[in-house]
Order: structure tokens, then sequence, then C-alpha cells
């Protein structure tokens, strides 16, 4: 007996799964085309990658397997506004700081 | 999904003086969604700081794929595939976990203990993967050479060519004395005579440079200690801060995973002691789900981070 909701959940599997295994796949052969630095070095367009596909991951785990698409969008927004705001002011400091460090002390 | 319409007019007062649901939750569940809140800035906290320390020694970090490529049966070599087993592990005890959910608001509670159950499973699997591959990284692999700066310095054959630029294989200590296998203390007059008697054998230094075998003397002259393995201090695959966010970050994950099974388990007992039944919904389950969907995102990051870039 499969019910729609039960359908979406499996859905919502595969494709976490496929875009896994596509990340392993990049991880173990690191195509060539992929390993060029864009934005003047800042990353690679590999590592960029894998950020785009685990933050799309990470959008369908919280949306669809905790429910977050089926709240209210108040309680959306108390959950997540923290987030967009503290967490990328978090990385451009810590990063930023990061390579001043190294080039101050010429590590 | 609430669909409740409330006709009657209440007051601005009323409304946030906790009488009614202004985010459509109920007070157990809004709270689990703080609380995730909080730990995933805990979590945020600490890959950031882990990026500051790649950033800060960008020029010695390990490569990840260099220092997490066993497999169990199958030995070292395998990048990857270990922790992408893990990670599916992960995802498949999410989805047997929102199955159950799923049953749950439907009450059919058998179908709620057989996913339950799978989902315990899951997670033991997942802890007994983590504990294999502690294990290996605290015993560690090859070894290494530390110089009196600290840094560490590996023993190298070429092996081949990619992308214009050659590429080395780590030779172990073991393999450089011809020891069979056995863990083997050396000392390093030891080590430097096993050296001297393999002239194929290159110097990889911390910043990644490979030194010729001619160098060998005077690379050995700065040396402090042979390192084997892993812990807070030493690290034989390159900077003890790799270990030390290594231990921290993925045993503070792997302590939520422990008390994920463990709330699973107490959750699973009262499903077949019918509690919930009784109770009318199977809310708690709701909320145990959302803080086992929240492990697993946590490992989402963490194997990003940590093992593919």
């Amino acid at each position: 007996m499969v019910d729609k909701g039960t359908a979406a959940i499996w859905k919502v599997f595969i494709v976490l799964s496929i875009v896994t295994l596509a990340e392993v796949l990049l991880g173990i052969y690191r195509p060539e085309f992929l390993t060029v630095e864009i934005f003047s070095g800042l990353i690679s367009l590999l590592d960029l990658t894998f950020i785009l596909l685990t933050l799309y991951k990470a959008y369908c785990i919280v949306w669809f397997f905790m429910h977050m698409k089926h709240e209210y969008s108040n309680l959306r927004l108390t959950i997540t506004l923290p987030l967009y705001i503290l967490v990328p002011y978090l990385i451009f400091i810590l990063l930023v700081e990061s390579t001043y460090v190294r080039d101050i002390l010429k590590l | 999904m609430q669909t409740t319409t409330y006709t009657e007019v209440i007051s601005t007062r009323a409304l946030w003086g906790g009488g009614r649901r202004p985010l459509g939750a109920s007070y157990g569940k809004l709270m689990m969604w703080i609380f995730i809140l909080s730990d995933a800035l805990t979590f945020s906290g600490f890959l950031a700081a882990y990026g500051f320390s790649r950033f800060k020694f960008i020029h010695s970090w390990p490569e990840p794929g260099e220092v997490f490529s066993h497999v169990p049966l199958l030995g070292g070599g395998y990048p990857m595939i270990y922790v992408a087993f893990m990670t599916f592990v992960l995802i498949f005890s999410s989805v047997t976990m929102v199955l159950a959910v799923h049953a749950g608001h439907q009450m059919r509670k058998n179908t709620v203990v057989i996913y339950l159950f799978l989902t315990i499973i899951g997670g033991g699997i997942f802890l007994s993967s983590q504990a294999w591959e502690w294990y290996h990284f605290i015993k560690g692999e090859a070894g290494a050479l530390q110089l009196n700066d600290g840094s560490i310095v590996h023993f190298v054959k070429p092996k081949g060519v990619r992308n214009d630029e050659p590429v080395y294989e780590k030779i172990s200590l073991d393999a450089l004395s011809g020891s069979s296998g056995r863990a083997v203390t050396h000392t390093l007059p030891e080590l430097k005579r096993a050296f001297e008697a393999s002239p194929g054998v290159q110097l990889r230094m911390a910043n990644q440079t490979v030194l010729p075998h001619s160098q060998g003397d005077a690379v050995f002259a700065h040396a402090k200690a042979v390192v084997r393995g892993a812990n807070l201090v030493k690290n034989e695959y390159g900077l003890p801060q790799f270990a030390d966010f290594f231990f921290f970050i993925t045993g503070f994950h792997g302590f939520h995973v422990f008390t994920g099974v463990i709330l699973n388990v107490i959750v699973f007992l009262n499903v077949l002691l019918g509690t919930y039944e009784g109770r009318g919904h199977y809310e708690m389950v709701e909320k145990v789900g959302l803080y086992w969907h929240f492990v697993d995102l946590v490992w989402v990051f963490v194997f990003t981070f940590f093992y593919l870039i």
C-alpha cells in the first residue's frame, strides 16, 4: 500500500541518493575541467559544485523530511532567518581573517 | 498541515500571551526546532573554525582523500568509498524515520514499529562505521617523520603523471624497512638506515614539495621523531590541527547520533507499549524524527567540508 505521501518520501530519497552519488564520483575522479579556480582564485569550480549540491541536499532534508514546507511561514522564518544571517557572517569573518593571519605570519 | 480556521476574533495581546499558537506548532515541537537552530549554529561554528585553520595552513593542510582511503577487507587506496557508504546509511535511516513519522500520522502502529526499528539499526551501523574509521585514523597507516619544527615528512615514490604533474604514492615505514606489516616501533637511526638502503624513495615535505633521495641527509639532520597514527598532539597525516578537528567535529556529531539512537530506542519502546496509541497521536515520533533528520543534515555538511573539499 503506497499512498501519496510515502511515494513523495521515496522520490526525495532517490534525489538525495543521486546527488550524493554525483558528489562521490566527482570527489574520486576530480575532472580536470572542474579544477579551475574562479572568482580570482577564491574557490575552485569543483568545490563550488560540492557546496551548491550540499545546500540542495540540506534544502531537501529540511523542507521534505523535516516537513518545513508544511509549517507556517512564521515558524519557517523563526528557524531559518537567524541561520541565513549569522552563518554567512561567521564564514565571511573567519575566512577573511584566516588569510590575513596566514599572510601576516608568512605561513 | 494545519488547516484549522479560527472564526473568533482574538486580540493581539491574547495571541502573543500564549493562549493561541502563532507558529502553529505544539510547544514540544517548537522547542525541538529552537534547539535544532542553536545546535545548527554550534556546528556552523565548528565547521567555520575548521575553515579558518584550513585556510590559515593552506600550504600544508593534509589531502583528505589521502587520509581516509581505507575500506574494510580491501585495505587502503580507495578514497571516498567508505565515507560514501556511511552517508548512504544515514540518509537511508532518515528515510525510514520519515516513513515512521508518516505512518504515525495515520496511526498505523505496526508500520511505525518496523520503520523505527530500521532507523535504530541504521544508526547502529553508522556508529560502528565511525568507530572503525576512528580506529584506523588513530592507528595510522604509513607512518611519517617529524622534524624539529613539528612538520611532517612522508616517504614517497613516483607513481605516474596526472595533469602534466608527477603523482607520488606514500611508502609506509614497514615497507621501507621490509618488515612484515606488524607494528614495529622504529627509532630514528633505524629509519635512517632503511631510507639510505632504498634509493628510489623520496621525501615529501609538509608543503607538498618532493625532495630527491640525495637530500635525505639534510632532512634527517633536523629529524625529531618517528610518528605513527594520530592523537590530539601528533598526527602522521600532517598538522595536528587536522586530527584535532577530525576528533572534535566527527566526535561531536557521533555523540549526537548516539543520543539520537537512545531517543529512538526510548520512543520505540513506548510505541511497543502503546503509549502514543493511548495518547491519540504519535507526535513524539515526529519530535525525535526532527532531531534524527538534523543529525543527518549535519553529516551532509561534515561529509562535504571534511571529506570532499
